[in-house]
């Protein structure tokens, strides 16, 4: 084999994606029947300003769905609980959907996860959630609000949302 | 090693960075548990054999350079992605955008959307057929204009192999003026963004042809095959 090739850099989404990456029902990566969870939030940036040209990417196992903000920088998602992964060299994942955030001005993705309020002993053993500083676990967790759970993407600055290394 | 040519959250000569990049160190996690797992499922997003076409997607044909964009898509071993999606989206030859927040006074051209989809074949292989973009205008910096370029959208078969970038043409001279593709470090970096005029590709009397390979993350150190 010759040498590795060099990976392609990565570039801003820019503004101008909403009339490409958007597809019908692309949100909803279940039905709302039994079962199904409705995550809603903002994405923010270091002013606490609503970040309107962004586009987040949610997902886990077979599930996969995509929201581009609206001019609050609100966000919402359908999507079925993922139930507990199996263990595996010792560790034992809780319940969590990946979630990918591009939007103008990220010149790469951001990554982090979103973990469920209702998984209180599995979060205690999760081993991401373990390697996390204490007061900034709950970045991850999202919360119950009457029927739906609220998630923040807090892109810098106060209450900073936890983001993975690409 | 490779991360280096990744421009960084934070590069303040692209405005927009300056209060969307993270201020606090990213969490990095072992390889294994993150980069190696399983990218998202895009099946439901929706790919029409017609999506590559770009030019024929109206009643009639858009107005500017018809060109041919084609390329692989490799893993980070050099071997072929295939099946996987790429989606891209572009302005139009005048340098506007259909999007409703591109206010640039170019004129639309009703035959032409600029987004198209496909799956790679089993050489790994895209192809799009579409005009080329214009340059454009934006509020960065006085006098600022970004180069002609295609936004691509990647998934490959990884979390780490998700890309998300964008592909400029050779010998533009709004190049080294850009603060988004000079944002990646090296020289060696932002060649990788910029495609090849390819006369084999061209098509005689018919399009010009630029030749783009797209590298993904991902299967570091895979043990060779036997």
């Amino acid at each position: 084999m010759g040498p590795r090739p060099l990976p392609t850099p990565s570039q801003t989404v820019g503004p101008f994606f909403g009339f490409a990456l958007p597809f019908p029902g692309d949100a909803e990566a279940a039905v709302l029947e039994t079962g199904a969870l409705r995550i809603e939030g903002q994405v923010l940036d270091g002013e606490g300003e609503p970040v309107a040209e962004a586009i987040l990417e949610a997902w886990q196992g077979d599930q996969f769905a995509r929201c581009r903000t609206d001019p609050e920088g609100a966000f919402h998602f359908l999507v079925s609980k993922p139930a507990r992964a199996a263990q595996a060299a010792g560790r034992r994942p809780a319940p969590h959907l990946e979630l990918t955030v591009f939007a103008r001005g990220l010149l790469r993705q951001l990554a982090t996860r979103i973990y469920f309020p209702d998984e209180a002993q599995a979060n205690a053993a999760d081993p991401v959630l373990a390697l996390i500083e204490p007061a900034r676990r709950g970045t991850l967790v999202a919360r119950a609000e009457g029927g739906v759970l609220h998630f923040d993407v807090r892109l810098q600055g106060a209450g900073e949302t936890v983001f993975f290394a690409l | 090693m490779a991360a280096e040519l990744e421009p960084p959250y934070l590069h303040p000569d692209y405005r927009s960075t300056v209060l969307r990049a993270p201020s606090r160190p990213l969490l990095r996690l072992p390889e294994e548990w993150f980069h190696t797992a399983p990218g998202p499922a895009f099946g439901r997003v929706p790919v029409a054999p017609g999506d590559a076409n770009l030019t024929r997607q109206h009643a009639g044909e858009p107005l500017g350079e018809r060109i041919i964009v084609s390329g692989r898509v490799l893993d980070g071993d050099g071997r072929p992605v295939r099946g996987t999606l790429v989606e891209v989206w572009q302005a139009n030859a005048a340098g506007r955008y259909v999007d409703a927040g591109d206010d640039h006074p170019a004129p639309l051209d009703p035959n032409f959307t600029g987004a198209g989809r496909c799956l790679t074949d089993g050489d790994g292989r895209y192809r799009f057929l579409t005009v080329k973009p214009g340059a454009y205008p934006w509020r960065n910096h006085p006098n600022a204009w970004r180069p002609a370029h295609i936004h691509f959208s990647v998934f490959g078969p990884e979390l780490a192999s998700r890309l998300v970038t964008q592909m400029y043409f050779p010998g533009d001279p709004l190049l080294p003026l850009d603060p988004v593709l000079q944002a990646v470090p090296e020289q060696r970096g932002r060649d990788l963004l910029v495609s090849a005029f390819d006369l084999e590709l061209t098509e005689p009397e018919w399009a010009l042809g630029y030749r783009w390979d797209i590298v993904l993350r991902g299967r570091a150190a895979t043990p060779l095959e036997t």
